[in-house]
């Protein structure tokens, strides 16, 4: 016949987490494991509900009631702190005698190794602990590096994307970046100013100087438009010599004219290029946007540009605004008069 | 190969001898690009360019720069999680030693496509063990020469190394001299890395 004594000696080389507690439920002899939770304090003796706090299965209220859960998972916690939870299972002893029952740590099991110091002996070689632990560490490298790599690749997404909307000579936005740009601005309903550049004598300079002077002419055009417009701006090259300038929240004709006007005259001023310089003008036309009237994209884009025809026929270096009716060729003249 | 692998020849070569020479070692592979990616996989091919290219730089034999990487990656600081997850295997080197059968497979559960050799582990007398890596990662026996070394100063055990060679499989012998010559370093479940 095995003795107590002797299956707490049996138990604490297969399961160093085990309690056997007395019919009254008194602790009568705990694992090594367990008790290294509780250095100070020999758990022998005391009274188990005391020690822990079951909280679940709930209907569970005293020792009576725990001694008939046979088979249900236990959860407890320590009633001090530090309040680790455990994981329990619990089988009464013959004649009754008591019961066994045998705690892990579950999940909790990573911030436990860390508040008691737990090393591998503490564990039963069956336990898998060692093994979560060791995964843990794993993953988490492994996710750091999955982690590294995606930022990486997240920075080359978006320079990519910058490219893609940028003009590489200027590094002013593109064609596709303005397209952008104005449906953004239409669907959100807002009064803003299109207004669609065009530079004058620009063939010439590449005709006589040649194309490396026509790409400093650009790269300075570029510059003074990005002087002479606010951040919140919108400067685009859209074609060979052309451009189109967005000026969100900004209708005022009196403002628009002047920075029509200015950007005119600072691009007559010549260019130094390799000892020549070269002159070139603009033409521009602009067209305001009307929420109410509904124009889209391409409606708002055709009025600028009957504009800007209208300014060219008008002489060049001139500025016109869009108005009904300029559509008729003669209109430009009309107005210059 | 996988990129971990490339990943810890070039922090090796960049941590000992500089990225200079990394990025000497990358120009003369000319693979196209000098930093791998850990979390990629890549042409074995361009890994044994990189390794020929850099035993040329150096001008020192690959089996001794694969050893001294073995040290390397247990021994610095910059890899302490992997010197962690090593001493998972046993609380002893001689436990540390029958783990490493398991070491592929417990790769394999931390990053599902990293491939290590098959590793065999034979005892024949309470201090002399054999480790026999399996084929498929050319010069992998003298990077474990090097992390079986480390490992021994890790637990503070000392043993004797010889690598045997071998056709297909390559095979070290490993000679415990003494379990308890040194204090070694410590080694807490608990302590998380980084």
């Amino acid at each position: 016949m095995m003795t107590l004594t002797d299956l707490g000696h049996l138990l604490e080389r297969v399961c160093p987490m085990f309690v056997l507690i007395d019919p009254d439920g008194r602790i009568q002899q705990v694992g090594p494991t367990l008790q290294k939770l509780r250095p100070d304090t020999p758990m022998a003796g005391q009274m188990f509900l005391e020690l822990f706090d079951l909280a679940r299965p709930r209907a569970i209220d005293g020792m009576e009631a725990l001694l008939q859960a046979t088979g249900a998972k236990l959860h407890l916690n320590f009633r001090d702190e530090p309040r680790t939870g455990l994981k329990g299972a619990l089988a009464p002893l013959p004649d009754g005698q008591g019961a066994l029952v045998n705690l892990s740590f579950g999940i909790s099991v990573l911030d436990a190794v860390q508040d008691y110091a737990l090393t591998s002996a503490d564990f039963s070689a069956t336990d898998l602990t060692i093994e979560l632990l060791y995964l843990v560490e794993a993953k988490s490298a492994a996710m750091e590096a999955s982690r590294t790599l995606n930022l990486r690749l997240q920075g080359a997404k978006i320079a990519a994307e910058e490219q893609a909307f940028t003009d590489t000579l200027t590094g002013l936005k593109n064609r596709r970046a303005m397209d952008h740009v104005l449906e953004r601005l239409l669907s959100r309903g807002s009064k803003f100013a299109l207004m669609h550049l065009d530079l004058d004598f620009f063939k010439a300079v590449n005709d006589t100087l040649g194309h490396a002077a026509g790409d400093r002419v650009l790269q300075h055009v570029a510059e003074v438009m990005v002087e002479e417009t606010r951040d919140t701006d919108t400067v685009a090259r859209v074609g060979g010599d052309e451009f189109v300038l967005l000026f969100d929240r900004l209708q005022d004709e009196a403002r628009l004219d002047r920075i029509a006007r200015r950007l005119i005259s600072r691009l007559e001023e010549p260019i130094p290029f390799n000892g020549q310089m070269c002159r070139i003008s603009a033409s521009v036309g602009t067209s305001l946007s009307d929420p109410e009237a509904g124009l889209d994209a391409a409606a708002l884009l055709h009025q600028a540009d009957v504009a800007l025809y209208a300014a060219k026929n008008a002489g060049r270096a001139q500025h016109f605004f869009y108005s009904p009716g300029m559509e008729d060729p003669d209109a430009g003249q009309k107005i210059a008069m | 190969m996988h990129g971990l692998i490339n990943r810890a020849i070039q922090s090796f070569v960049c941590n000992t001898y500089g990225t200079e020479r990394w990025q000497k070692v990358m120009d003369a592979a000319g693979l196209g690009f000098t930093e791998f990616e850990a979390m990629l996989v890549y042409d074995d091919d361009q890994s044994r360019r990189v390794l020929s290219e850099l035993s040329d730089e150096l001008n020192r034999p690959l089996d001794e720069i694969l050893e001294d990487m073995g040290t390397f990656l247990v021994s610095h600081p910059h890899l302490e999680p992997l010197r962690r997850l090593l001493r998972f295997g046993g609380v002893n080197y001689v436990e540390f030693l029958h783990s490493l059968d398991d070491l592929p497979d417990r790769a394999r559960l931390a990053v599902s496509d990293l491939f290590l050799p098959p590793m065999e582990v034979r005892e024949f007398s309470p201090d002399q063990f054999s480790l026999t890596c399996g084929a498929g990662l050319p010069g992998f026996s003298y990077v474990m020469v090097g992390v079986l070394r480390a490992m021994a100063d890790d637990y503070g055990a000392l043993v004797f190394l010889d690598h045997q060679g071998g056709k297909e499989a390559e095979t070290i012998s490993v000679t415990l001299v003494e379990t308890a010559f040194a204090e070694g370093r410590s080694f807490e479940l608990g302590a998380r890395a980084g």
